[in-house]
């Protein structure tokens, strides 16, 4: 039925939206940033321990889509214990993936995102929390924010 | 449902007047006049269910844009010759049209905008600028469209008045008739409301609140972007002192729109924009301007949009406001009633006496991926905050998911609607 939406909800999505990993406050984090979408009411909020230059811990809490949801829950297993410059160099490469559907190097799962170019409308949604995660490492504690409110 | 008299019934919604009997009207017919409904979508027939962010246009509607552009086009009241005498009297015939539409008492009375938005703008910037003063209270709903905040946010600003809201009942959507005298306080100088929330269907019974804002001396202005070509819409039966709509919204162009004004209030309105058309006389330092409406249509008008709309409103009428009315609200009903018996789904707006739209929220399952899920299915929804977003503070959600009709949608259409919804659910786990 839904064969064309498989690719952009990848079974790996799916499941990240329904069980989350490492969906919880982080209270000894050192570093935190929101990332807020106000069309689609997406607000995440990405705690970071950062030890020196390495992501010791990683998690989020919010509520928002299904993808934006499962591509928060994907960047916290997949940046912890990244340097900073490893955070910045995944961010490069994930925006590269979901805008353009291919990236150079292995991103393990989180190329099940792969698919989100071909739903231009879904794109922020995806990349939502890497901007936040690179608010947050990079020590700017601050609201981004995907777009201005236009409907 | 079948028909009843306009009364309010006791979930306090309102009919939009379903008097006469549903004459015979062939809807299936009325569709081969919108070429655009005609086309696949995603390997899918469209189903067009956004109907409350604009409607389609029927061919009568693209045929007299075209018409125009092709044998009458020439600017308005300012040539001798005999393309712009054509072009004046079109646009001004389309000014007689909108106000029969609305029953004004004079076409005079009818200012041509670029939709509701400016319509509500133009009352806020230029009679609001003059009347409203520090202490005043501007008064609107929860329910209220930004289009009808904003301007009253900036007024209230500017001038040092303050805004009130009056509350709504919960999921349902509905005002509280009983509590609009303890909001009618001295000091509240305007009373702002939607007819038709475009988030929950809820009709509000504007006439009533009119009524009861005039006997206090209160000006009222209705958002009728949501009514107008959903019903009948009768100014002077509502009592209203202005009146915003869209054309776009019913089957008109985009861009363009009607902002009626009761004439003793527009006689006490200073100009909105200054320029060319809005003036008597300009010297170095001062200028005197038009009466109304020409007094607030600043520079060459849309021409085109007010043809278009003339051609709109002769083809609601024949079909006929009621019928649509009832047809809407049959759809509204049926769709409500079908998703009711769904599992796992949240429900917004009144249960009976609803407009042709459902707002909705499946469990687990985010508006826009409902949205982009149905949309590979050929299903046209909005999810969002649909420009509401107090409202959605105030029913504690961030968006929500929905579907608007209009007359040329079926109860086929829903039903295969309907099954997609179950087949969203079932896909994301449910
Ligand atoms: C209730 C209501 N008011 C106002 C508007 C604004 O209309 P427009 O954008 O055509 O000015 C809309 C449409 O989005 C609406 O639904």
């Amino acid at each position: 039925m839904f064969d064309d939406l498989t690719e952009l909800y990848h079974q790996l999505l799916l499941d990240h939206n329904k069980s989350p990993r490492n969906f919880r406050v982080l209270p000894d984090a050192n570093r935190i940033a929101q990332g807020t979408n106000p069309i689609c009411g997406d607000n995440y909020t990405i705690y970071a321990k950062m030890d020196g230059d390495v992501v010791q811990e990683l998690t989020f809490q919010g509520s928002g889509c299904a993808i934006s949801k499962a591509s928060a829950s994907l960047l916290t297993e997949s940046l912890k214990g990244k340097t900073r410059a490893e955070v910045k160099a995944m961010f490069d490469k994930v925006r590269d993936l979901i805008t353009t559907g291919h990236s150079d190097g292995d991103l393990g799962k989180v190329a099940a995102l792969s698919g989100v170019h071909k739903f231009p409308a879904r794109v922020k949604c995806a990349l939502l929390p890497w901007h936040a995660v690179a608010a947050a490492v990079e020590g700017r504690g601050e609201t981004v924010s995907t777009e201005s409110e236009k409907e | 449902m079948t028909d009843r008299a306009p009364a309010e019934n006791h979930a306090g919604g309102q009919r939009l007047t379903a008097m006469h009997p549903h004459q015979a009207v062939n809807w299936p017919a009325l569709r081969q006049d919108f070429p655009i409904l005609d086309q696949q979508v995603h390997g899918r027939p469209l189903i067009y269910f956004d109907n409350a962010a604009t409607s389609q246009k029927p061919r009568a509607v693209l045929d007299a844009l075209v018409h125009y552009y092709e044998r009458d086009n020439a600017n308005v009241h300012r040539g001798i010759h005999e393309l712009s005498n054509r072009a004046t009297a079109a646009f001004e015939a389309a000014r007689v049209r909108a106000a029969k539409f609305l029953n004004a008492r004079s076409a005079d009375e009818i200012i041509f905008t670029r939709g509701t938005t400016e319509g509500i703008n133009l009352v806020a910037a230029a009679w609001g600028t003059k009347f409203i003063k520090r202490g005043n209270k501007i008064l609107l709903t929860e329910m209220e469209h930004h289009s009808n905040i904003v301007p009253w946010q900036l007024l209230a600003e500017r001038t040092g008045a303050q805004l009130a809201y009056l509350p709504i009942n919960g999921d349902r959507g509905l005002l509280e008739p009983g509590r609009l005298d303890e909001f009618l306080t001295s000091d509240v100088k305007l009373l702002a409301m939607t007819h038709i929330s475009n988030s929950l269907g809820t009709i509000n019974p504007v006439a009533e609140y009119c009524e009861r804002a005039r006997r206090r001396g209160i000006v009222t202005l209705i958002d009728a972007a949501q009514s107008a070509g959903h019903g009948p819409l009768d100014v002077q039966q509502i009592g209203c002192d202005f009146l915003a709509l869209s054309a776009h919204k019913m089957c008109g162009p985009t861009g363009f729109g009607v902002l009626y004004g009761r004439g003793e209030r527009l006689a006490e309105t200073p100009p909105y924009q200054g320029g060319g058309e809005m003036i008597l006389s300009v010297d170095f330092q001062q200028s005197t301007w038009k009466p109304a409406p020409h007094r607030f249509e600043a520079g060459t008008p849309d021409i085109s949009g007010a043809i278009a709309l003339h051609a709109a409103m002769d083809y609601l009428d024949g079909i006929g406001r009621g019928n649509i009315a009832h047809h809407d609200q049959e759809l509204g009903a049926y769709a409500f009633e079908k998703l009711s018996a769904l599992p796992g789904i949240r429900l917004f707006g009144p249960t009976m006496g609803r407009a042709g739209l459902v707002s909705f929220l499946l469990d687990g399952v985010h508006a826009h991926d409902v949205v982009t899920v149905a949309d590979r299915s050929g299903v046209a929804l909005r999810g969002g905050h649909h420009c509401n977003q107090p409202l959605m503070k105030r029913l504690g959600v961030e968006s929500t998911a929905r579907a608007s009709f209009y007359f040329y949608n079926t109860t086929a259409e829903i039903d295969r609607f309907v099954e997609v919804i179950r087949e969203i659910q079932m896909f994301f786990g449910k």
